[in-house]
């Protein structure tokens, strides 16, 4: 059942992004497959297009494995996000969903997945500044909550001007500057070659995030199933209940790459 | 049209197919760092099936998987390209690379020996002198055909990102190799040093919003080369121009179409491949959904647009989350430039007639295929009427891709990589697509 709830979704999406029809265009539109297609997706528009945000940042993180990411696929991702976000800001959805939504959502859920950022040092941040919330921990546990929330921990209660101004701008750790953003200068930081300093920069890198195994398997594993995904099968929305039973599977392999990595 | 097939099952998924210059030669390379060249038996009276027919003439192992220590990462042993060098001498020359290193293999044949060594036996060991009485000049006597393959040279630490184009010059004695950012000229005798042609890295990586994806050199203008952009550029430079080819000579850009707008727009528009017409004349460019024609006299927009598989623009949601609205898609003229091809998915590859305008959708599989079968045209049905032997669009499978494909350079043979097998194709009847 659930399967056919996620092919649904997805034919729904593929519709209405056909042509990426804002909501006022949606009137009089013939292509739209039936007035009743065309009908319920007037009012998802804007969370399809959240989904789409969400699919995309996603997709980033799970990129980065032990080969190095695809920078073709990586930039593509990236500018369709950036392209979601003017969208919003144009829209006012942005700031919109930020003020509905003053909630926070429940820190339990979202650890900071700096699977790109190999600095210790803002892994310490994450986890000392309350407000400041990165990713969802597990992509599929998160879309069945209201993917407002999600928006609202993305930018953690932060005026949204700083989300609206230039998302490639590097802004200082201590303000709480949207995640995506940050995530976004991650990616394309880590995919500089990268020498280290001394030995312990060596390490230091080597360390967090390979002992945040939890997250980065959770995206693993999540990688793995999409890539076996046919075309109009499962939305991430439906989640993959295996993927944790999975990831204690692979702690071995992980730990022993760790092995190797310190000791060289 | 007559054709037949015949297969191959290498263990891995084909990663390249290249002909050399006279189509004598078929090299694949594949996931797993090997190359296998195929041979074309010349054509005998005696058994007029067979001639013409591939078969295996060398397999060796060009590139190992790497770790790279201070990034943490793999370095992929996967054969990105592969391109024959012409043939100067009795032994072929092709060029091969992953990710990160390029390497030159030479290809001899070895099929006579020398026997009646004075000093050493038959089984090579050193004779007694005082039972050498008199001397002997060596002959050289037949023997089994064995085809040694040598690195000759080893391109390496050239390039930070993956390469995913090498084009040897019509000048013969260089090549370049791409990857996502630059361009790099070497020269074919030097491997210590190469010169960057083209820098795309911007100061700022947060800046990074477009990426080289697939780069040519002109086939008889040797200052001239052409890249293409995840944009859905082309820039055609000129080597005479500077040193540093920032700068393009030409832009190839076509304005987007406002009323297809969508968030898919960009990433259906980047180019996964360009190729040169023989004729030099003309450019081909492979993007997700069609293959294009450029005139390189005109900027503005290509001169011919053929749809390959228009079906999916609806679907592009679904192919963005399971990631094939990335597959890169390779292009190829016929040897007259009179007909392009590509492939698509389900294993289905198309072919365009540049003049009668006709399109066929055909199919590499074993099921459809057999040996000296004729090849069916398919047909995707997108909804209304269905014919028998239609697929419909929700039925193709996705997992099965024909990304890379190659045309004899004058004949009607083409090979298409499905996976990992390789197929053969050859029309027998006409040397004219009709």
């Amino acid at each position: 059942m659930g399967e056919e709830e996620g092919l649904r979704q997805a034919q729904l999406l593929d519709t209405m992004f056909v042509r990426g029809l804002k909501r006022k265009c949606f009137d009089g539109e013939e292509d739209i497959e039936g007035t009743l297609a065309g009908f319920k997706a007037i009012p998802s528009y804007n969370l399809q297009r959240q989904s789409l945000l969400d699919m995309s940042l996603v997709k980033l993180q799970l990129c980065h494995m032990l080969v190095e990411p695809n920078l073709c696929r990586s930039v593509l991702i990236a500018n369709t996000v950036r392209q979601i976000q003017e969208e919003m800001t144009q829209d006012g959805t942005w700031q919109m969903i930020n003020t509905q939504n003053a909630g926070h959502a429940s820190l339990d859920r979202l650890v900071s997945t700096d699977i790109l950022c190999r600095s210790s040092r803002e892994q310490t941040e994450a986890k000392h500044s309350p407000g400041y919330s990165t990713f969802p921990k597990d992509f599929e546990e998160t879309q069945s909550q209201d993917s407002s929330e999600i928006m609202s921990a993305v930018s953690s209660g932060q005026a949204p001007r700083n989300l609206q101004s230039n998302m490639w701008e590097m802004e200082s750790p201590q303000e709480n500057r949207g995640n995506f953003q940050k995530s976004l200068d991650q990616i394309f930081e880590t995919l500089e070659n990268k020498s280290p300093n001394s030995v312990e920069d060596l390490f230091s890198e080597v360390d967090s995030s390979y002992y945040d195994l939890d997250t980065m398997l959770t995206g693993m594993m999540s990688n793995t199933k999409m890539g076996h995904c046919d075309v109009l099968e499962t939305f991430p929305s439906q989640t993959t209940t295996n993927s944790n039973s999975n990831c204690k599977s692979d702690l071995n392999e992980l730990d022993h790459i760790v092995e190797i990595l310190v000791e060289s | 049209m007559s054709v037949f097939s015949h297969f191959f099952s290498p263990a891995d998924i084909i990663s390249t197919v290249e002909f050399n210059h006279t189509g004598e030669l078929l090299a694949t390379g594949d996931k797993g760092g090997r190359v296998v060249i195929f041979q074309r038996e010349p054509e005998s009276k005696n058994e007029p099936y067979n001639q013409g027919e591939y078969n295996v003439y060398s397999t060796f192992q060009s590139h190992e998987p790497e770790f790279d220590y201070l990034k943490s990462l793999e370095i992929e042993e996967k054969i990105n390209k592969i391109k024959w060098l012409p043939q100067q001498n009795a032994a072929h020359s092709l060029l091969s690379t992953n990710d990160k290193t390029i390497k030159l293999w030479k290809i001899t044949e070895r099929d006579k020996r020398p026997e009646g060594y004075n000093l050493k036996d038959e089984e090579g060991k050193l004779k007694d002198l005082s039972t050498v009485t008199s001397l002997q000049v060596p002959v050289l006597k037949p023997m089994d055909l064995m085809v040694e393959v040598t690195p000759r040279r080893i391109f390496a630490n050239g390039h930070t990102y993956h390469v995913n184009s090498i084009s040897v010059n019509s000048d013969c004695e260089t090549y370049m190799s791409a990857d996502d950012l630059r361009i790099n000229l070497w020269h074919l005798a030097i491997t210590d040093r190469s010169f960057n042609i083209v820098d795309i890295k911007p100061a700022n990586m947060e800046d990074l919003t477009e990426v080289i994806t697939a780069s040519e050199f002109h086939p008889h203008h040797c200052n001239l080369f052409v890249y293409s952009s995840s944009k859905g550029s082309l820039r055609l430079c000129d080597m005479r121009a500077s040193a540093l080819c920032d700068k393009h000579s030409k832009l190839y850009e076509e304005p987007e179409d406002p009323s297809n707008r969508s968030f898919f727009s960009e990433i259906i528009s980047s180019v996964s491949d360009v190729k040169f017409s023989h004729s030099g004349r003309y450019m081909l460019t492979r993007d997700y959904l069609t293959v294009k024609v450029w005139d390189l006299n005109m900027e503005t927009k290509p001169v011919e647009t053929y749809q390959v598989h228009d079906y999916l623009r609806s679907k592009l949601c679904s192919l963005y989350e399971n990631d094939c609205i990335f597959d890169k898609f390779e292009c190829a003229w016929n040897g007259s430039d009179s007909v392009i091809m590509t492939g698509a998915y389900n294993n289905f590859f198309r072919m365009f007639d540049r003049n009668t305008k006709r399109d066929v959708t055909l199919e590499a599989s074993r099921e459809s295929s057999k040996p000296r079968a004729i090849l069916k045209p398919r047909r995707v049905c997108v909804g209304g009427k269905r014919r028998k032997d239609d697929i419909s669009v929700d039925s193709l499978d996705f997992m099965k891709k024909i990304l890379h494909t190659a045309w004899h350079p004058t004949e009607n043979i083409i090979a298409i990589a499905a996976t990992n097998n390789l197929y053969i194709f050859q029309d027998k009847v006409n040397s004219e697509m009709h």
